[in-house]
């Protein structure tokens, strides 16, 4: 620890913070732009200024570390003027386009202005036009907007490892796009939407299908359902001035259904699953000699950055949908019959944390395994959030309802998908009840919680159920989230691959965003660690409050074995519920 | 007939350009012819400094200075000075019309040097390693290794009182004590040859005249410091150097002066070249590592210094080409010797490339102290045409602009700083009466918006925003807000940009508002350039008084504007004029009114 001052006030923070960081920690409130508590400090803006007692110099406050005994001064006439002048400098480069912007009310600049009281800007305006990229299914760049901050670039390649986003240009034609020039559909980008949420300003956002989705309500003739992800419900509420982690499942489902969405079902469901499938195929793979590790697929982006960047680790994927795909198909096929509604008169719609996801439904004909799209349209939060506010509906005020059956029931397993571990977690809780032939006698599992990159552990499991009793299988299993993590896990497996050796892992999961889901592209502004924190003890106690916790024990679940898909693995499930990768370039041409 | 003469050819990149390398093969063809090749020895050296006035042949023991040498007066030189020992009246320098001298080589330009960067420029053979030892050469480093321990090379370098001459003047030895000091299993030495203010030519001239002094500046730093690699950074449009480097590296690792267990000593330490791709930034050393690495060359905050985290992120020196070349005399000749050049804060000497409005152009060093007064009058021979001084701009794009009162100021970093500019690299422009101050600072403006990084927000928008704000100015079209608006971005820039390059960006604004604002204000008010340098407030005409009708002017003029029968006044069409200046250019009779 170390004793700083702010403006002759002490304080006493940990060593080799930044003042910046030391100034949120302290309450002092400095003001910044391009900084973001995920990210490494850039330095790109100079709004955070500040001065050191006895230095006439003006120093960042996000890339100066704490020295024991100076006295910070965050406010004096120079540094105002110096931080407006800085702030105009940035507005006369930026279009007024705020009414139409899709950061309109959430805009860190906006609200930096607004805090500034900037009144005009002195300087001439010289907005560069430049064309926007919409080629990509799930974000778009609007470079006119584009601040030149640095954080989507910074998040793409340290943070996902993806370099799919680059500067371009140098002075004042700087500017964010795809190295080469390419678009993004073009480049090796894993739609992620990490840079989307991260953007402080409207120059990266989600494909906003809002009005796609008004138009299927609009249709009488069309039977309009929509699921819901895990993660969905502990941030959804945030939009609506609920604090992070807020489970608001139940109000999720009435809103939908004041939306006018025929039925509400729940990806949580299909998420158990998902389970059911993964543990058996993990099982078969175990127990006949296939490929180990076993890797989750459940994640689009991570399916995109195999497919690009480790092709040669196909083998090793679960061929197991996502939960979204899985429900997907399930409601074109299973619930198209049982209801009376043809496939080809159902739309379905998809609320998830994730930009990625837009582009899952069209990865590959996989996704139309009912003939025709199984999710004919994917939302993120944000955007079922903005369906809400121009419907006018009182979220907060909402009751609560339930969801609709025979594709509504979850257990705690399936809720926690949305978090990193959650699929390790529910996996092997499945997974020790196959194997061992009884429930794990606690059913938090916490090496695969928490945030460190990568966690890794070991699992005994009594082999009773496998008729071997008295004997112990140990499971190795590893957890990465942020793309960037991943590539030490992968070379572990590769290296021992190509030594011959016993692979380090059994089982990998892998969440492309920090956190997993609940921190994904598509959730409400603002995920930090303290945020993703706050969802994830909010997934946590869904599952915590839940009767059931394992994926085995799903009515739901159980019921759709016995009346359809026979049992996990069947020809029924492998037509519906899996599906295959191909390798893909990074730069396509 | 003579004997056991020397004669100098200039191979620097000024000369070569004039076919210095021609010349250089017909004066040896022509020693062969006459048959004097086993009496005269050929040289190509490196920069005399005197670019200006290249080719240069320097004969030596006389001292003989030749100026403006053709290939085909080679055979002349060889044949009437060499041969016969008559010197070639019409090739040799002379000053202010008169010879300097037979046998005398005092030319202006030389006096009041103290040559130690520059020592070996101009003398020796920049590719023989031989010629670099017989004038002391690698002898500091020999000292170094065997006689003194590292510790006592960093104490020698810090009692020196050398500082960084790539313009920040940080001081050498207490940036290499903070490396050595630095925890780390390795350590780096990188020599910043990434030269990029306009008219600087010094680092180019010291690598292509001397490359060996920098490589034993770099092994002695490598000792010093405890690292065992070394990277040149060099722009890659200086193809001479980068040949003179690799030649002289070549030539040390067979010596066994680089490379594994230096001259038996047991240290290693290895030198690798790396080529900047000409961005201006990446001669900030932070831009400069990225660049190393392969990365953008883009600055990055500072702390860490690189002393404590550099190059991947190991404790590294970066020191610029001028400063490394006194290391080495500096071991040799010790820090007494060296403190006792120079003024109480800045020591040793500078390299200056004097260019501008001035009788001499080209590379002059002088010891720290020396006045402007003694540069641009006794070593640059004064204003050219007799015109009138008007300011003398140092420190290139990072510098500010000078008046006739500042030219008594001793050149020191804090002089320099107080008065409004800076050392910088060492670029001094000298402006006559000629020369409008709002265009010059245009010129410099330019450049820094051009060779922005575009990181920083102060930068990137702030130095556009002057740029645009001048030319309105120059146009005719500025008003007095605008200067406070130049003032309010200036502040702002200089304290919120996040390298020197945006920081300094606005120094030669505001050093001019504070000497010369009223040549702003004679723009604004009166949409009147007193230079007659900016175009949209000049015009030409034709002074019917004067004019003879010879026509030069009509066919000069590039857009067929001027016209008039022969022998009667010409009338210039201010509809079609560009301004461009040819026909007050071609004009014998001073007829061409520009108002």
């Amino acid at each position: 620890m170390v004793t700083i001052q702010f403006n002759g006030k002490t304080s006493v923070v940990p060593e080799g913070i930044s003042v910046l960081k030391a100034g949120t920690m302290t309450g002092t409130k400095i003001p910044s732009l391009c900084a973001h508590p995920d990210l490494k400090a850039w330095g790109a803006c100079g709004i955070c200024v500040v001065k050191i007692e006895g230095s006439p110099k003006m120093v960042r406050a996000c890339t100066t570390t704490v020295v024991e005994g100076q006295n910070y001064l965050t406010h004096d006439p120079d540094l105002v003027e110096t931080r407006r002048t800085v702030l105009e400098m940035i507005l006369s480069n930026h279009p007024n386009e705020c009414l139409t912007c899709a950061r309109n009310g959430c805009c860190e600049l906006q609200t930096l202005s607004a805090e500034f009281g900037i009144r005009d800007v002195p300087f001439d305006t010289d907005v560069k036009l430049l064309a926007s990229d919409l080629s990509n299914p799930s974000v778009q760049l609007h470079p006119s907007k584009c601040i030149a901050c640095g954080r989507c670039v910074i998040v793409c390649q340290d943070l996902q490892d993806v370099w799919a986003l680059e500067f371009l240009g140098r002075g004042d034609q700087t500017r964010m796009a795809p190295a080469g020039d390419v678009t993004l559909a073009e480049s090796p980008c894993i739609k992620c939407g990490q840079c989307a949420a991260h953007c402080p300003v409207g120059a990266i956002t989600e494909v906003d299908e809002t009005r796609k989705v008004w138009n299927y309500l609009r249709q009488n003739d069309k039977h309009v359902v929509v699921q819901i992800a895990p993660a969905v419900r502990v941030a959804l509420g945030e939009e609506f001035g609920l604090e992070p982690g807020t489970i608001v499942t139940g109000k999720i489902y009435a809103a939908l259904r004041r939306l006018g969405f025929a039925k509400v079902f729940d990806t949580n469901l299909s998420a158990d699953l998902t389970v059911m499938e993964e543990a058996s195929e993990f099982l078969q793979r175990l127990t006949t000699g296939g490929t180990l590790p076993l890797i989750t697929s459940c994640c689009p982006s991570w399916v995109d950055y195999l497919e690009k960047y480790y092709a040669e680790m196909i083998p090793h994927f679960s061929t197991a949908k996502s939960p979204m795909m899985m429900m997907g198909s399930l409601i074109k096929t299973f619930y198209a019959e049982k209801s009376g509604f043809g496939a080809k008169d159902i739309l379905s719609v998809a609320i998830m944390p994730c930009t990625a996801k837009k582009y899952e439904i069209q990865r590959s004909h996989d996704m139309s395994s009912s003939g025709m799209p199984d999710v004919d349209c994917s939302l993120t939060t944000r955007e079922l959030a903005r369906m809400i506010k121009q419907a006018g509906i009182d979220f907060k005020n909402l009751p609560e309802e339930l969801a609709d059956n025979p594709l509504g029931d979850y257990t705690g397993a399936g809720t926690i998908f949305g978090a990193t571990g959650g699929v390790m977690e529910a996996a092997l809780r499945t997974a020790y009840f196959l194997v061992s032939g009884k429930n794990l006698g606690k059913f938090e599992i916490e090496a695969a919680r928490g945030m460190e990159g990568v966690k890794v552990a070991k699992v005994k499991i009594p082999t009773d159920g496998l008729g071997a009793p008295g004997k112990e299988l140990e499971l190795r299993f590893a957890v990465a989230h942020g793309m960037a993590n991943v590539r030490d896990v992968m070379n572990q497996v590769k290296a021992a691959e190509n030594a011959g050796e016993e692979p380090p892992y059994h089982f990998i999961e892998v969440m492309a965003c920090r956190g997993g889901c609940i921190s994904g592209g598509g959730q409400p502004y603002g995920s930090t660690d303290e945020v993703r924190a706050k969802r994830i003890a909010g997934m946590y106690k869904d599952d915590a409050s839940n009767a059931l916790r394992c994926s085995h024990e799903n009515p739901s679940v159980q019921a759709l074995y016995r009346d359809y898909l026979g049992q996990p693995l069947s020809a029924k499930s492998h037509q519906l519920l899996h599906t295959h990768y191909q390798p893909r370039p990074l730069y396509v041409r | 007939m003579a004997l056991n003469q020397f004669c100098l050819v200039c191979g620097g990149t000024g000369c070569e350009s004039r076919h210095s390398d021609a010349v250089y093969k017909n004066l040896k063809s022509a020693a062969e012819e006459l048959g004097v090749g086993n009496q005269v020895q050929v040289v190509k050296t490196g920069c005399f400094g005197f670019c200006e006035k290249g080719p240069i042949v320097k004969i030596l023991p006389d001292e003989s200075f030749y100026v403006g040498v053709k290939p085909e007066d080679a055979h002349q030189i060889m044949a009437e000075h060499l041969v016969k020992g008559l010197p070639v009246e019409h090739l040799l320098h002379k000053t202010h019309g008169h010879h300097s001298g037979w046998g005398e080589y005092a030319s202006q330009l030389y006096q009041k040097q103290v040559r130690i960067v520059l020592r070996n420029c101009g003398i020796i053979d920049p590719e023989d390693v031989q010629e670099y030892i017989s004038r002391d050469g690698y002898a500091g480093l020999e000292k170094a290794l065997f006689e003194m321990s590292p510790t006592e090379v960093i104490a020698e370098v810090k009692a020196s009182g050398l500082r960084g001459r790539g313009g920040a003047g940080f001081p050498t030895g207490l940036k290499w004590e903070n490396t050595r000091k630095t925890v780390s299993d390795q350590r780096y030495v990188i020599c910043n040859a990434d030269e990029g203010d306009p008219g600087a030519y010094m680092d180019r001239s010291t690598l292509e005249g001397d490359p060996h002094s920098v490589l034993e500046a770099m092994t002695i730093a490598g000792y010093a410091m405890g690292a065992s690699q070394g990277f040149i950074y060099i722009r890659a449009e200086y193809p001479l150097a980068i040949h003179r480097l690799e030649v002289a590296m070549q030539q040390s690792r067979e010596m066994g002066l680089l490379g594994k267990d230096i001259l038996g000593s047991g240290f290693d330490f290895a030198i690798e070249i790396r080529l900047g791709a000409g961005a201006f930034v990446c001669g900030e050393e932070t831009a400069l590592m990225q660049s190393i690495e392969g990365n953008r060359g883009m600055p990055q905050p500072k702390p860490p210094y690189p002393s404590e985290s550099g190059l991947w992120g190991k404790p590294t020196a970066i020191n610029n080409v001028e400063t490394l070349a006194n290391i080495p005399v500096i071991l040799l000749k010790g820090s007494a010797w060296f403190a006792s050049i120079g003024t109480p804060t800045s020591k040793g000497t500078k390299v200056f490339a004097l260019t501008g409005k001035i009788n001499n152009s080209g590379l002059v060093e002088v010891p720290m102290g020396t006045t402007l007064r003694e540069i641009v009058y006794d070593i640059g021979g004064g204003i050219r045409g007799g015109k009138a001084f008007k300011a003398v701009q140092s420190g290139g794009p990072s510098g500010g602009v000078l008046p006739a009162q500042f030219l008594d100021t001793p050149i020191d970093y804090e002089s320099l700083t107080k008065v409004g500019s800076m050392m910088g690299s060492g670029g001094l422009i000298v402006l006559d009466e000629d020369d409008c101050i709002v265009d010059v600072v245009k010129f410099y403006l330019d450049f820094s918006v051009e060779e922005s990084c575009g990181k920083c927000a102060p930068c990137r928008i702030g130095g556009r925003k002057l740029l645009n704000l001048l030319t309105k100015i120059t146009k005719g079209k500025g008003t007095r807000a605008d200067i406070e608006t130049m003032r309010q971005i200036g502040f702002a820039m200089q304290r919120a940009s996040l390298c020197m390059l945006g920081g300094t960006t606005p120094n030669p604004i505001l050093s001019t508002l504070k000497y010369f604002e009223n040549e702003y204000l004679e723009h604004i008010d009166h949409q009147h350039c007193p230079a007659g340098k900016c175009k949209d407030l000049i015009t030409y005409s034709v002074l019917a008084s004067k004019c003879i009708g010879c026509t030069v002017c009509a066919r000069k003029c590039p857009v067929n504007c001027i016209s008039g029968e022969r022998k009667s006044a010409h009338f210039i069409d201010p509809a079609k004029c560009i301004k461009c200046g040819a026909c007050y250019e071609a004009c014998k009779f001073e007829a061409i009114l520009v108002s």
